[in-house]
């Protein structure tokens, strides 16, 4: 990658509520908000702190399926709803399915480079309550090649990962990758009890880890996950300001107060061709890699990372994708509490996607705004310690099974 | 025959109703899956919905729908091998729909007689009225060619008359599911003297198929389940009224409702289960029963008098609850009904004194929600019904009087060989009436 020719910071992040089972305030058979609530609502959030709409340049959005979650398309119709100043000004769209949200961080930093703006309103959002989980299966399998439907499993995702940590199991044992597994379900929860938007926050479960270690039933669900192993369905919204240093100026806001993007590897992958080794996701190790490098650091030099587990084993390969474990030595590094927010590197510190919640098209931006939170000392009891010998923070947004990836390095601005 | 022939084609007497359309639902289910085998893909299976009421069964079409996609829902991971060969079904929701489609394929709603004359199996669960369920085996006698088999869901009438009466020469069983039939794990089995050894077998087999379990019970009126309910029942409406003298007919009622369910730790209270099943099914039943009894009579006058009232009880075709003994607000009992007066009375007016009257209670009475869940149930349950025996005030001398009588009952229909051991008697409470305990049990001994 080429040299950034400016500086690219962050800011301003707001997160909704990550609505779904789970939290108290939900019930399947009571009505609840829809798409545009939770874009205003998060939108909102960001300008709020920012000086209003009257201050943004332009806005991306990021979404998976409204198309189908909630019969809706043309998504940058909603942003001039969230302010009267964000009307006339140019908004986009983008979708990657749950990499989609780091798709709208990209195209954010893009913008800016590009200095067609200093100042980006960028939002993920997904609301996915509006069917059954049997129907939103067929909805997310949208993620993967459709020619592949019919020969996949009921639940789709959950199959595509259950077969990955099947051949995990083989390779390496399936009583320590088990525990592994069981391992990262408990920390996820831990960390979302002190997340209050978390929709994991109200879980009250003792035991964790011997819930974790349940028995995957493939009779009913899949054969080699069980429901602990899986992000929920959720509803929500993300939101985060991409900004030049003018930008800053413009909105009052000391770079302190910031986080500057100071590499990515972005990658795509061909959607028809399966994954060549089912233990490893090559994509993400691809994309990590160059993130690292065109920030200049190694892993070493991580204080947190926010990774895309939609399920257990995907949290388990990225460590290995990440290079802290040597293949096959991710589930035990996770199992020994590595990944925990007092381990050696903090993961997912507000619950990630099995804890924090999953809804798909703002996960991405969600990450991002974890990072910001964490780096700012504004993740209130979630807060971690970050190392001054470890000030970065990293992002890994992935779409689909290792198709569409963004991974985005950070350090406080 | 083979269990797929005598499946082939089927007819429920009386589908509209409240078990009818039960069992024709799971019997629906259990036909689709048989034809959706390969070797049965030539075969044409026929399930009639037959019942007099036209709007009844327009309902319970439309049940059916909803039930199936509920069933094909969870089931959705089978379904999709089972239309592997389907090229154009490809994503779940297709599937599901398709699968609805199949099941109510199979349904043939009627309002006449004549399709069952082509059945194999017929299951009855019309009124219970034996004159009528013996007039309909006739007609079907009558007519058909076959000689099909004859499956009651009477929870009261002996099988040997129907029988006999019917001519049938053994061609009958009970088959009885509790209410609802879909959710219910029981079904009681009843065979007599005469039953033929393949209709036993065929019941076995599509029992396990529909995963009930199955409790047999001897040909005694009222079998097991009514056999104890009745007589439970009628021993709540006779202690009400002993303490009516001290609160009043409502204040009684109120009182044993509330004694029968928390602190005998039951899903709904004594009054509330008359009013569920229906204050004049339950009347029905019990003159079903009474005269097959030769030292006891089971007859109450307070139903009697609340059934010329025009106050029965039952539910309505949404499933939703009527009012009875108690009045129901979203389910809930919210008013006690006085018949002197002919009005409900709220239960916030009667609740002071009944309590105050009810007296101490144990400081911490499990709830049935929660106990039923609870691996160690059995030794909480103990301690706790030890603490109620020890308390002198009237709510746990009525709880324990009510204990003990429940259990009275149970040995009574092992004793009198309607059920063949202890076992059975509780597995039938335990899965018919989900309680959390068998009235059979030694929990009142101390130690």
């Amino acid at each position: 990658m080429k040299k950034l020719r400016k500086k690219v910071y962050m800011t301003a992040g707001f997160n909704t509520v990550s609505l779904g089972t789970g939290r108290k305030e939900f019930h399947p058979k009571k009505p609840r908000p829809g798409i545009e609530h939770y874009i205003k609502e998060s939108g909102e959030g960001t300008l709020s702190k920012i000086g209003g709409g009257k201050n943004i340049d332009e806005s991306v959005i990021g979404n998976f399926m409204a198309a189908r979650f909630n019969k809706q398309a043309n998504l940058p119709g909603f942003i001039p709803m969230i302010d009267k100043d964000l009307h006339g000004k140019p908004a986009t769209s983008v979708e990657g399915a749950c990499g989609s949200g780091g798709l709208a961080l990209m195209a954010g930093i893009r913008s800016v480079l590009a200095e067609t703006a200093d100042v980006v309103l960028t939002i993920g959002v997904e609301v996915q309550n509006t069917v059954k989980a049997i129907y939103g299966a067929d909805i997310l399998a949208g993620a993967g090649w459709y020619q592949e439907r019919k020969k996949g499993h009921a639940y789709f995702f959950p199959g595509q990962f259950s077969d990955r940590a099947g051949a995990y199991f083989e390779k390496y044992g399936r009583e320590k990758s088990r525990k592994g597994l069981a391992r990262w379900f408990r920390n996820a929860i831990e960390n979302a009890r002190l997340c209050p938007t978390a929709q994991e926050f109200h879980n009250k479960v003792e035991d964790l880890e011997a819930l974790g270690m349940s028995e995957p039933n493939g009779r009913t669900f899949v054969d080699n996950l069980n429901v602990f192993d899986c992000s929920k369905v959720s509803d929500g919204a993300s939101s985060i300001a991409i900004v030049s240093e003018e930008g800053l100026e413009k909105i009052g806001i000391e770079k302190k107060d910031a986080i500057e993007v100071v590499g990515w590897g972005q990658c795509e992958a061909d959607i028809t061709a399966p994954p060549e080794d089912l233990t490893t996701l090559s994509t993400i190790k691809m994309a990590a890699e160059e993130a690292l490098a065109s920030a200049g650091i190694t892993i070493d030099d991580l204080g947190t990372i926010e990774t895309h587990d939609c399920f257990t084993i995907a949290g388990i390969l990225a460590v290995e994708a990440l290079g802290f474990a040597k293949p096959g030595g991710g589930a035990d590094f996770v199992a020994e509490g590595n990944t925990a927010r007092d381990g050696k590197i903090p993961m997912n510190t507000t619950g990630g996607l099995i804890g924090w919640g999953h809804p798909t098209g703002a996960t991405g931006v969600h990450q991002a705004v974890t990072i910001w939170e964490q780096l700012t000392g504004r993740a209130g009891d979630a807060q971690i310690n970050i190392d001054p010998k470890k000030p970065y923070g990293l992002t890994i947004n992935m779409g689909g099974d290792d198709v569409t990836v963004v991974a985005i390095v950070y350090k406080r601005g | 025959m083979k269990y797929e022939d005598i499946l082939e084609n089927v007819t429920v007497l009386g589908a509209a109703g409240k078990m009818g359309s039960g069992i024709l639902l799971l019997t629906a289910v259990e036909m689709a899956d048989l034809s959706m085998k390969q070797e049965n893909k030539e075969r044409n299976f026929i399930l009639n919905a037959m019942d007099v009421s036209d709007s009844g069964l327009s309902g319970l079409m439309n049940y059916l729908r909803v039930q199936i996609t509920k069933i094909a829902e969870k089931k959705t991971v089978v379904l999709r091998s089972a239309y592997a060969d389907r090229a154009d079904l490809i994503e779940n929701g297709e599937i599901i729909e398709q699968y609805v489609c199949d099941v109510m394929n199979i349904v043939r709603p009627t309002t006449g007689l004549v399709p069952a004359y082509k059945s194999n199996l017929i299951f009855e669960a019309v009124n219970e009225n034996p004159e009528l369920k013996v007039k309909i085996f006739r007609d079907i006698e009558n007519n058909t060619k076959l000689s099909p088999w004859y499956f009651t869901n009477t929870s009261s009438v002996p099988i040997g008359s129907l029988d006999s009466k019917a001519e049938l020469g053994g061609r009958i069983l009970g088959f009885h599911f509790y209410n609802p039939p879909a959710v219910q794990k029981l079904v009681e089995v009843i065979v007599t003297d005469k039953t033929l050894p393949e209709l036993k077998e065929f019941a076995a087999t599509f029992a396990s198929k529909l995963r009930k379990i199955t409790v047999p019970s001897n040909d005694f009126a009222g079998f097991i389940g009514n056999g104890h309910f009745m007589r439970d029942a009628l021993h709540g409406i006779e202690e009400a009224k002993r303490i009516s003298s001290d609160l009043g007919f409502t204040g009684g009622v109120y009182a044993l409702n509330k004694v029968s369910q928390e602190l005998l730790v039951r899903p709904m209270g004594i009054f509330q289960l008359i009013d569920y099943v229906g204050i004049d099914v339950c009347k029905y039943i019990m003159q079903v029963m009474n005269p097959h009894l030769e030292d006891e009579d089971l007859h109450s006058e307070i139903l009697d008098m609340m059934i010329e009232q025009n106050v029965r009880g039952g539910q309505n075709s949404d499933g939703s609850q009527k009012d009875g003994f108690l009045k129901y607000e979203k389910g809930r009992p919210v008013a006690i009904y006085d018949p002197d007066n002919k009005v409900y009375v709220p239960i916030d007016d009667l609740k002071g004194k009944t309590d105050e009257f009810l007296g101490a209670i144990p400081d911490c009475v499990p709830a049935w929600k929660s106990i039923i869940r609870e691996k160690d149930k059995d030794d909480i349950l103990k301690g706790y019904f030890i603490t109620l025996k020890g308390m002198t005030s009237n709510g746990p001398d009525l709880a324990v009087r009510y204990i003990k009588r429940s259990k009275e009952i149970g040995e009574k229909l092992v004793a009198d060989n309607v059920a063949a051991n202890e076992k059975d008697v509780n597995t039938v409470m335990l899965t018919g009436f989900f309680h959390a305990y068998g009235p059979i049990n030694d929990f009142l001994n101390q130690g």
